[in-house]
């Protein structure tokens, strides 16, 4: 899928065949990469859950996407999901379910995972 | 899809973000993925299609989905997130209607699964307010210029869904063969319903 959000062509047309059959049997990913459906899932889940209002979240991804299209007026380099990311994110760290510097603090751990590490592996700091 | 620099993976975001989470007992996997596969293989637009079939071929229907398309879906079943205030939109040889999710991405789960890329897209939600006759154009409907389009603008406190016309020549077609023939595009505007 090469979709770019450029403005000025219709290049989002690419997946438009619109077929009324179940999402996946028409050939339409509905997520494009496994962190995205991830993404969904949790949002989801935590709505679900009750953790989460759902009228915070879309205010909350109102302004994300905004605020993308403002730093990118050409639309290049558009991802629905990361700005469903983004939102959640803050979303969460507002509501102190997880505060930003948890969050931070496990992105570290994670990143500094040598190549391979098994990503269920649970380990801390000591 | 890695075609763009981003200062961080996202998919170690969401993993950091969901194990935090699921340490704290606020969300499980399982129910996360139970999610994603519900709107990965089970709600989509054939449900919409349903609905429009129905409303072809029952005029007491189409009355009730028209006055208020919230009851007359979930008579058919249809309901969940996203689908709490559905306006159902008919289009008729001199008005044609089309959706948009200006801000962001409203869209009704129930009917119509989840948005595809195209609606989701800057140049889509911004585009078709501008130059609704041209987009459709380059969806490959091409209307009469004596056709009015009004292009609704979805949001948390209403939904809307598109009731497409009925093709000529279906007069003999059962309901279920009806509802072969409704694509998703139809039913957000961007297409009409036409014979194979």
């Amino acid at each position: 899928m090469t979709l770019s959000g450029g403005h000025a062509d219709a290049s989002y047309l690419l997946d438009s065949a619109g077929s009324a059959a179940p999402p996946r049997d028409n050939g339409e990913l509905v997520f494009a990469a496994p962190w995205e459906s991830q993404a969904f899932g949790v949002a989801l889940a935590l709505h679900d859950a009750g953790c989460i209002d759902w009228e915070d979240f879309r205010q909350a991804l109102i302004r994300e996407i905004g605020e993308w299209e403002a730093a990118h007026p050409s639309g290049e380099g558009w991802n629905y999901y990361e700005c469903w990311l983004g939102s959640l994110e803050r979303l969460v760290s507002g509501t102190g379910l997880v505060t930003a510097d948890d969050l931070q603090a496990r992105l570290d751990l994670l990143a500094a995972r040598p190549a391979g590490h098994d990503h269920g592996h649970d380990h801390r700091h000591g | 899809m890695t075609s763009a620099p981003e200062p961080l993976d996202p998919a170690l975001r969401v993993e950091a973000l969901a194990s935090l989470l699921t340490e704290r007992g606020l969300i499980d996997q399982t129910t996360v993925e139970t999610f994603v596969k519900t709107y990965e293989h089970s709600v989509g637009p054939m449900n919409g299609a349903k609905v429009v079939a129905k409303a072809w071929t029952d005029p007491e229907y189409r009355a009730r989905l028209l006055a208020d398309g919230t009851a007359a879906i979930a008579e058919l079943g249809f309901k969940g997130p996203q689908g709490e205030h559905m306006v159902v939109l008919e289009n008729t040889p001199a008005l044609h209607h089309v959706v948009v999710c200006t801000l962001c991405s409203c869209y009704p789960w129930p009917v119509l699964g989840l948005p595809p890329s195209w609606y989701k897209d800057p140049a889509y939600r911004s585009r078709v307010v501008r130059e609704p006759r041209k987009v459709l154009r380059e969806f490959g409907l091409d209307l009469d210029d004596g056709v009015e389009i009004q292009v609704h603008d979805s949001s948390s406190e209403v939904r809307y869904m598109v009731l497409p016309e009925r093709p000529v020549g279906t007069e003999r077609y059962s309901e279920a063969e009806l509802a072969d023939l409704v694509t998703r595009d139809a039913m957000v505007g961007v297409a009409q319903v036409a014979l194979p």
